[in-house]
């Protein structure tokens, strides 16, 4: 049932100021995400409902308690999509689960972010003011750019109300090649195919096959094939949702699994453990028991940034340590919103 | 005209002494401007109704002078305004009397292209077109593209998150660069993002990108760089009706598919345009639009398609499709050179920078033409219509009396009809001083509050570009333009920030 709960859930936080911390559950899909939470439950998930969707203006404002799959089914319908391809994790993900995450799934190194296609989010801060920032047009510089600071702050900065997304047309044809290749031999294909204008829209490689997928008209789809070669795949969409999902045997484990966030081309880090490339080289995925700290620095060596995404010690710190200048910006960006502490304290780091 | 900016306290003898006294220490001979004749080209940016005369101008040739003047200035308690090129167009770098002008103009070079990873490093004083000039021999370029781009630096684009004609289909600034670094007035040296797609921590990155100088100094940008497309073509139809081209805007918009670029163009910009550039546009012409098309030759030809289809169904008198390279950058020309086109039409112009949804282009031009009418001020439209982000250049004579003060109300009711129809006050300018007092009618002051917290962050003292783009909740109480939300005015404690 679509429900607008904001002036409740403004109270509740302006409550909180003076009381117990909040801990902001929407769908519950990415709870092994971040830290640890804890404080008293904000159930967020009933402020749902697609507020406006005009397709001809590419843009939907939704609740953030609305689900992404009756987001997506709405979009679909008018045959869009949201290009950042984001991971549901489960059937009860939200919007606003998903923003407060800022997950992005294959289409993402050539499409965008999700951070990339908000345009403008109504907040309640942590004094419990309902605001909003940016809106619902495709430019927009007036005011700081906050609405895209809370995607991936895991609402730590704000419980997040309504959020307006640009979306895009569905291509309408797509197609899966593979090619049997080393991991270094994939990452260098996967460059030199971005380095050329050829309609990709994933590159992934996991146990000697890379898998490329192309995307746009039927005939630019037959002629990037012609241009690519490659074994055609038939079970494309399946796998692709497969690796969104992280429901691919790969994912399948108890070990911790590591996020890695470093430049396309680089080398693979030398840490012990299994590895699966995605976003044309640049987001790797590492299944390994190797200590937090030689994770960190073996990321820092390649120029990127680490996350402990799944399993693992999820009371120690989770993402990758900052330097002691951009930790205490991080901090005093916390206070600005929430100068009480009283949302996700915790959730992010062990300092706010 | 307006004051733009609250009087500033000049310093006192002594602390403009120690403050030269400590610049010069910290600054290479040359490099810092004290007289007069020096200062002067400083005095505006590229709004140049607003002038003012810097205490100094400081060009620092390192990060490691720039950080040694923001220290500087830091100790003394003196504002520092950053400026790039000094091309924006909403006075974002209008100096300060009582600050020191801190220009990156001498940080322009290109550090390295890393064809590998497609990025390019880059000072932030290197003019926009000149990245794509370096990465040209590798196949790749920089994507965004404002008019300016020949003379604006990239460290100003991303003060300003700039678009351009092609951000369309390639998105703004904030959506191409994966990096900066940047100095803190505390002198802290912060680097977010680099050649990966994303930085640890929150996204700061989306939040310097278009703060306008005023949460620290950019001194190192890293852009994404994209192969250039093999093929790019320019449809050019001509209505006879200005509702009609809005429909078709909105057609191709609404059919799935995303051109590189769709401007717009009206009747007076045509006319002023075709003489300055003999683009071979169409004079009879009510509205022109440009719709650029790019990619595979069969992603090319298929748009091509697609978009002439459309624009006969909504009413095109005339469609031309550029036949080669020379054809399409001529048909470019243009547009490009619109707004010093229309510059001649009238002594002087006002460009606003307005962004509305995009089905309501139709009705937001005829009430422009009605306004336009009841002000007796000509306002010629030239713009990019596939975002919904409007230019009106208001053209009025700054000698004739009344003349500018006549111009800023039309600006500011043009700006409201954007608001009312759920718009914004600027999509690529910013707000610099010149649109400060709009703020006050696009946020409630608990967002203005709210924007003041995130500047009192990064700079506590205020001493960053202060008194631009957020106006204070003062400013916003004494011009009587406060907003009233939901049926209430709220005035909260007004002295903090």
């Amino acid at each position: 049932m679509d429900a607008d709960l904001s002036d409740a859930l403004a109270q509740t936080v302006r409550a909180a100021a003076s009381g117990e911390p909040l801990q902001i559950v929407g769908g519950g899909s990415k709870s092994f995400y971040g830290r640890a939470a804890r404080g008293k439950p904000l159930p967020v998930a009933g402020h749902r409902g697609i507020v406006d969707h005009e397709p001809t203006e590419l843009v939907i404002t939704a609740r953030a308690g609305t689900t992404l799959r009756d987001l997506e089914a709405a979009l679909a319908t008018h045959h869009q999509m949201l290009a950042f391809e984001p991971p549901h994790f489960g059937a009860e993900a939200t919007l606003g689960g998903t923003i407060a995450c800022g997950f992005s799934g294959p289409r993402r190194p050539y499409a965008g972010s999700a951070r990339d296609f908000m345009l403008g989010a109504r907040i309640i801060n942590g004094k419990g003011e309902i605001l909003s920032f940016g809106g619902r047009v495709m430019k927009n510089v007036a005011g700081y750019d906050v609405s895209r600071l809370m995607v991936g702050a895991l609402g730590t900065l704000g419980v997040l109300l309504d959020i307006s997304l640009k979306v895009l047309p569905r291509p309408t044809a797509e197609l899966t090649l593979t090619f049997n290749l080393s991991a270094e031999q994939a990452i260098a294909k996967m460059n030199a195919c971005a380095a050329r204008p050829l309609p990709l829209s994933a590159a992934c490689h996991l146990r000697d096959t890379l898998y490329i997928r192309v995307s746009g008209s039927e005939e630019t789809v037959r002629a990037a094939h012609a241009q690519l070669g490659g074994d055609r795949r038939t079970d494309g969409e399946e796998f692709w949702r497969g690796l969104r999902e992280h429901q691919l045997d790969f994912f399948k484990t108890d070990t911790p699994l590591w996020r890695l966030s470093v430049p396309p081309a680089a080398p693979l880090a030398p840490l012990s453990g299994e590895w699966l490339i995605d976003w044309g080289g640049t987001q790797r995925w590492l299944k390994s028991n190797a200590r937090p700290t030689e994770v960190w620095e073996a990321a820092a060596a390649s120029s990127g940034h680490a996350t402990l995404f799944r399993g693992g010690d999820r009371a120690g710190e989770v993402f990758q340590p900052l330097p002691a200048a951009l930790a205490r910006l991080h901090a005093n960006l916390k206070r600005a919103f929430d100068p009480a502490g009283v949302l996700n304290p915790g959730r992010y780091s062990t300092a706010w | 005209m307006a004051a733009p900016l609250p009087a500033s306290e000049p310093l006192s003898r002594d602390l403009e002494r120690r403050l030269i006294a400590g610049l010069r220490r910290v600054l290479p001979h040359g490099c810092l401007l004290t007289t007069e004749e020096e200062r002067r080209p400083y005095e505006c940016d590229g709004l140049s109704a607003y002038r003012r005369l810097p205490l100094a101008v400081a060009m620092p040739q390192t990060t490691e002078q720039v950080r040694r003047v923001l220290t500087t200035c830091q100790e003394l308690g003196v504002p520092v305004v950053a400026r790039g090129a000094g091309t924006g167009l909403s006075g974002g770098a209008l100096p300060l009397e009582n600050g020191v002008l801190l220009s990156l103009a001498k940080l322009s070079r290109i550090l390295s292209i890393d064809p590998a990873n497609r990025v390019a490093h880059v000072q932030p004083g290197v003019r926009n077109l000149a990245i794509s000039e370096a990465a040209a021999p590798y196949g790749l370029y920089y994507a965004p593209d404002p008019s300016s781009q020949i003379a604006c630096s990239i460290g100003g684009n991303v003060a300003e998150n700039a678009g351009g004609v092609h951000c369309l289909k390639y998105g703004l600034t904030v959506h191409n660069v994966t990096g900066i670094k940047f100095i803190t007035i505390d002198g802290d040296e912060i680097a977010l993002g680099g050649e990966s797609l994303d930085g640890p921590g929150y996204d700061l990155l989306a939040l310097m990108t278009g703060s306008e100088g005023m949460l620290g100094v950019v001194v190192e940008v890293t852009v994404k760089l994209l192969p250039k497309p093999p093929c790019a073509q320019v449809v050019v139809a001509a209505f006879g009706d200005i509702v009609h081209a809005g429909e078709a805007v909105a057609a191709i918009i609404a059919s799935g598919f995303i051109p590189a670029g769709l401007e717009m163009m009206d009747r007076l910009a045509i006319r002023a345009a075709e003489d300055y550039a003999h683009a071979g546009y169409p004079m009879g012409a009510d509205a022109l639009l440009l719709c650029e098309l790019d990619g595979t030759r069969e992603e090319v030809a298929d748009g091509i398609a697609r978009v002439r289809e459309i624009m006969e169904r909504c009413g095109a008198t005339g469609v031309r499709v550029s036949q080669d390279e020379a054809e399409r950058r001529k048909l470019w020309a243009g547009r490009k050179g619109a707004f010093p086109a229309v510059g001649r039409l009238a002594p002087d112009y006002y460009c606003m920078d307005g962004t509305i949804p995009r089905k309501h282009i139709a009705h937001v031009l005829a009430e422009i033409n009605r306004l336009s009418a009841a002000y007796g001020l000509p306002v010629a439209n030239v713009f990019h219509a596939g975002d919904g982000n409007l230019h009106p250049l208001i053209l009025y004579d700054a000698n004739k009396p009344g003349d500018l003060e006549r111009t800023e109300e039309l600006g500011g009711e043009i700006l409201k009809l954007c608001i009312a129809v759920g718009g914004t006050i600027t999509g690529e300018h910013g707000v610099g001083v010149e649109k400060i007092d709009q703020m006050c009618a696009q946020f409630k002051p608990e967002e203005l509050a709210q924007y003041h917290a995130v500047k009192h962050a990064f700079d506590p003292r205020g001493l960053l570009n202060p008194g631009k783009a957020v106006p204070t909740l003062v400013r916003c109480a004494e011009l009587g333009a406060m907003h009233v939300h939901d049926g209430r005015m709220k005035f909260p404690e007004l002295e903090r920030f």
